[in-house]
């Protein structure tokens, strides 16, 4: 049993206190933005803000979320996710697109803290998440246009 | 070799209180008569402990903490960042959390502690010999402003460091025990804290 | 901006649906579709059909390929919108279900891969939105009482003098004319849509967590079953104990089915738990048990006996031994996984006589009929609908439908339900359907003044196609995927030998994105390099003096990509090598050059040049995105990734920390530049990926000297 602030609403889930965040997002709340790509924190497809960080979902427990605040895809509405967005758009970064919601978040999360990231800012924050597609030239020049609207 | 030689001491001796688990305890050092050739002694047992993957591991010289027995480097690729807590946008706590959690194949999992975070720098040991990692232990301008009381509490108290002997499914521990280690330290401070020459 | 809508097809009651360019008996076909959807609605709204007008003005194209990031909702609805003379935001694309009228027609059944898209749909759908127009014209032409020859179509507009029309409401009058049999399309020069940067239709959707795939979908009672497959290739089960699976709390049943254990529960997590429970005895006796190395050592003894010939070429290689100089390299291809990010899943709905699967269906043709088979199902009970996949690079172009047979197990043994097959990522990486495992033996012998006087390549894998359906394909025992890309070169060789020993293995093997170029493009490009070195002679220049005097778009892209690279015959300058490849797969012309430096003993690659021919550019966009995935998967290949068996025969990586993606900060920087051709369209989702490794090996062995022989180079320094 756990209680959370998801997206800006309480929730409550009754399931076994080891089952991940990941699961419960999508098994029980049919939340599906948020995806499963690897299940040990290797490709960030699962990236949830938990608390206001970036968090793999796949990895926590959902006894450790238990009085926090829980962060999805389809939650995410600032100025920063909606230039990160608005850049995607008009690059059109997704290919497959499985993997870009968390592109989404981390590059949000990223461009809460440095406004103006370098190319190494970018590789820093942005290295746990895998394209397979490798859209990764249009993720960094979309993250660097997302930044450029923010100042304008 | 030196794991061989305390396997082989514990198969012949294995009724022994004074090897923890391939760490050697105090008074295994107590027949050494001269104070300073003890301290030594005694500080390249905990060179065992020091130079073992789970402490290493997170004390890189460089920005990168290392992974596993063989100590690779770290998957996904992290940084140290400005707080020694990873960068913006990923911080260690984006993956660790205050525990060790099981993956959900069943095999291995995702090492965690409150908190969790890379030494400084300053305190960085991997390619370093015992006598620079000692004498750098010693040092309040690298060890992170510590007296050696202060060292003794952080190596026999600190929540981190104990991680090293609960590292969760799918790792080797440090050897011996936490209590271990702290007696070692104990005992070379109390025997003048003497760093190997070499 | 667009959004797409995936109900809008079958929602909407009115409207113009063509369904044009087909045989009649195409229509006939499509029962297994209209079983499902003339169910209490409208026969017209069957999904026989390509092109549908709403009254609400949208168009919706029902695309026959899947979409896994390539693109063909775009492109697809690019040629619709292009004769429709619509406007790019009334388009909307749907995925077309399982139905022979949505076959490839270059394959005869419904299928995506061999990068076919654009090129067997371009006529079909532009005559598709051809057909749409003239009816819409023929409406509005009796409306208004005017002749059709005067009216005029802009951007979703109808036009006659003072009086104008938008699409919907038209829409009724308009699929009551006569379907024109042939209509007439534009010619290039009349183009407004095709050869645009139109924004990607599923963008939108794809960036903010909208976007439907097959895991994504849930069931009242939908139970999630993971399944314990055999950990050796060829395995099976001997014994199970299922007692302490079925103690985890969610875990409500356990099935043995011909692919293994079938754990079902009321969550995925309680599923994946319960699987960890179970206790299965496994019989090895028809198992590979030999390790990856004993596989490279028994390819590498079968290629020294030469194999059969695939292609001979003058005196092939008989001159090479005599010659002045003899150049040979052994090349050695590991196993790959295709690891596309959403692992294999699918859900299934089977209730007493029909079923309903959705799943990523890469070859709803084959799919189909499978789950039919499984479930002894008329296969007009039996409906697939084809979902938006997260990547496949080959993985769900499954020719012996394994994952549709699985699927349909899972539903068989537990009778009537709901169920939801996941795969993890271990189950992905363990469970085979690799790139063949390849050696590539190649000799070159030159005379005194460096003449080439032969040049032998001998490949050695297990066929792709062999013991499936796709055997029937092979002719005298020749499988070409084998060895494509290492025959019919562009280069006078003048002498020259390709030679195919094929081999044996439980291992399953599969296409993987751009299949046998994925070796024999490497193999060839780097071998020519050495070659070239030996005689003197630039790389660039070499190829160019090489290549048949026919072969003008090869020649075109190599010329290209020298002068956006600004090559100058300098393969070192500084502490950075460069290195050129051209190859051509799939009918499109691909060549790049590769900036590389060594950074601890690894090829760090700073910036590729890209020059691509792939006739018309229907979405330059879209080829350029398509280029730069190539190379980033190509190169995270090269460097990082093969599946090794250990001795014993268990698959040695289980997930992305040990099988290595590409990530962000070794990428580089891609710079692409599309010919300009009127040259029908070809394909872009596999062409990109073959020149990347060769350029950077080629770099490689300049700055270093160093020849990647066996890759991953990573293999190299355990990086």
């Amino acid at each position: 049993m756990a209680t959370f602030d998801l997206n800006g609403k309480e929730v409550t889930v009754d399931v076994p206190d080891d089952t991940p965040l990941l699961w419960v997002l999508r098994d029980e709340m049919q939340m599906t933005g948020t995806k499963f790509g690897c299940g040990v924190a290797q490709c960030g497809a699962c990236t949830v803000m938990l608390n206001g960080m970036t968090r793999r979902s796949c990895v926590t427990p959902i006894s450790m979320v238990d009085g926090s605040s829980v962060t999805t895809i389809e939650g995410m509405d600032g100025p920063e996710t909606k230039a990160v967005q608005a850049a995607w758009e008009s690059l059109d970064v997704p290919q497959c697109g499985w993997c870009q919601s968390g592109q989404v978040m981390s590059a949000s999360a990223l461009l809460r803290e440095i406004p103006k990231p370098t190319d190494e800012d970018i590789d820093n924050a942005m290295a746990g998440n895998i394209c397979r597609c490798a859209t990764y030239v249009r993720i960094r020049k979309a993250i660097h246009d997302a930044a450029d609207s923010l100042e304008g | 070799m030196k794991n061989l030689m305390i396997a082989a001491l514990l198969c012949a001796t294995p009724a022994m209180a004074e090897n923890v688990n391939g760490l050697r305890t105090v008074d295994e050092f107590d027949s050494i008569e001269a104070e300073g050739e003890r301290s030594v002694a005694l500080f390249e047992e905990m060179m065992v402990v020091i130079e073992h993957p789970r402490c290493s591991n997170c004390h890189p010289v460089d920005n990168s903490p290392r992974q596993g027995d063989d100590m690779r480097m770290h998957q996904p690729p992290v940084v140290r960042g400005a707080a020694d807590f990873g960068a913006p946008g990923m911080r260690c706590t984006t993956c660790h959390s205050e525990e060790n959690v099981a993956f959900e194949t069943g095999e291995g999992s995702i090492p965690g502690h409150d908190p969790w975070n890379l030494a400084p720098i300053s305190m960085g040991w991997i390619g370093k010999s015992a006598s620079e990692i000692c004498a750098q232990l010693k040092d309040p301008e690298r060890n992170g402003g510590k007296s050696l009381a202060e060292l003794h509490e952080h190596n026999a108290e600190d929540g981190l460091v104990g991680w090293g002997w609960e590292p969760g499914k799918g790792r080797t521990p440090a050897p011996g025990s936490q209590k271990v280690f702290g007696e070692l330290t104990q005992a070379w401070i109390d025997t003048g804290a003497a760093c190997p020459s070499s | 901006m667009t959004k797409m809508n995936r109900r809008g097809f079958l929602t909407s009651s009115a409207g113009l649906v063509i369904g044009l360019s087909l045989p009649i008996a195409a229509r006939a076909q499509s029962g297994a579709a209209l079983a499902f959807e003339s169910d209490g609605t409208e026969g017209t709204f069957a999904p026989n059909a390509f092109v549908r007008v709403a009254p609400d003005d949208t168009v919706t194209v029902m695309i026959k390929h899947i979409e896994f990031g390539q693109g063909p909702y775009t492109g697809l609805s690019t040629l619709v919108a292009e004769e429709l003379d619509a406007d790019w935001s009334q388009m909307r694309a749907e995925a077309a279900p399982a139905d022979a009228v949505y076959k490839n027609l270059a394959f005869g059944m419904q299928g995506t891969g061999g990068s076919t898209a654009m090129a067997n749909s371009y006529m079909q759908m532009r005559k598709a939105g051809a057909a749409a127009r003239a009816m819409l014209v023929a409406a509005a032409a009796e409306e208004w009482g005017v002749d059709g020859s005067e009216i005029t179509v802009s951007k979703g507009v109808i036009s006659h003098g003072d009086k104008t029309s938008a699409f919907g409401a038209l829409a009724e009058k308009a699929a009551q004319q006569t379907v024109p049999e042939d209509p007439t399309v534009k010619t290039a020069d009349q183009f407004v849509l095709i050869g645009q940067d139109l924004p990607k239709l599923d963008t939108v959707a794809k960036s903010n967590g909208t976007a439907t795939f097959s895991m994504d979908l849930y069931r009242d009672g939908m139970k999630t079953v993971v399944v314990a497959h055999a950990p050796k290739f060829g395995g099976a089960v001997a014994s199970f104990d299922d007692s302490a699976a079925l103690k985890v709390p969610g875990v409500e049943a356990v099935h043995q089915i011909p692919q293994g254990i079938a754990v079902y529960a009321t969550s995925t997590f309680a599923a994946i738990k319960g699987r960890n429970a179970l206790d299965i005895q496994w019989d090895d006796s028809n198992a590979e048990t030999r390790s990856t190395d004993a596989i490279f050592e028994a390819f590498s003894e079968a290629a020294a006996q030469g194999g059969q010939d695939a292609e001979m070429i003058g005196n092939g290689a008989a001159d090479i031994d005599g010659a002045a100089q003899v150049i040979e390299a052994e090349f050695r291809f590991p196993y790959l996984a295709h690891a596309p990010m959403e692992p294999l899943d699918g859900l299934i709905e089977y209730s007493e006589g029909k079923a309903e699967v959705w799943m990523g269906s890469q070859f709803p043709g084959l799919d189909h009929p499978a789950v039919a088979n499984v479930l002894s199902l008329e296969p007009a009970n039996v409906r697939v609908n084809v979902m938006l996949a997260g990547g496949s690079f080959g993985r769900r172009a499954q020719d012996t439908a394994h994952f549709a047979n699985e699927l349909a197990e899972v539903a068989k043994a537990a009778g009537p339900g709901t169920y939801k097959l996941v795969w993890t990522r271990e189950d992905d990486l363990h469970g085979g359907y690799y790139r063949p495992l390849t050696v590539h033996k190649m000799r070159a012998g030159l005379a005194e003044d460096g003449t080439l006087t032969g040049w032998e390549d001998v490949v050695v894998n297990q066929s792709i196609m062999a013991g499936g359906p796709m055997a029937q394909m092979m002719q005298d025992g020749m499988d070409p995927t084998s060895y494509e890309g290492s025959t019919k070169m562009p280069y006078d060789l003048a002498h020259a030998r390709t030679g195919w020993a094929q081999m044996e293995s439980p291992v399953s093997v599969l296409w993987w994105r751009s299949v046998g170029h994925s070796h024999t493009g490497y193999a060839t490009e780097v071998f020519l390099d050495m070659v070239l070195e030996a005689q003197g002679k630039d790389p660039v220049q070499g190829r160019l003096d090489l290549l048949k005097s026919d072969m003008t778009r090869d020649r075109g892209v190599l010329e290209k990509v020298a002068e956006m690279a600004g090559w100058d015959g300098e393969k070192v300058k500084g502490d950075k090598g460069y290195g050129v490849a051209l190859h051509e797969s799939f009918s499109t012309y691909v060549a790049q050059i590769a900036e590389v430096s060594d950074v601890d003993g690894m090829p760090k690659v700073h910036r590729v040049w890209c020059a691509v021919d792939c006739g018309v550019a229907v979405n330059p966009n879209v080829i350029r995105a398509q280029m730069e995935g190539g190379v980033g998967f190509g190169l995270g290949t090269v460097l990082f990734d093969e599946i090794t068996l250990a001795d014993g025969g268990e698959v040695q990586q289980s997930n992305f920390d040990t099988y290595r993606m590409l990530r962000i900060h070794e990428m580089p920087e891609v710079t692409v530049e599309i010919i300009q051709s009127d040259a029908d369209p070809t394909g872009v989702g596999e062409p990109g990926l073959p020149p990347i490794g060769p350029a950077v090996a080629n770099a490689w062995r300049a700055l270093t000297g160093e020849t990647g022989t066996t890759l991953p180079f990573a293999k190299k320094t355990g990086a």
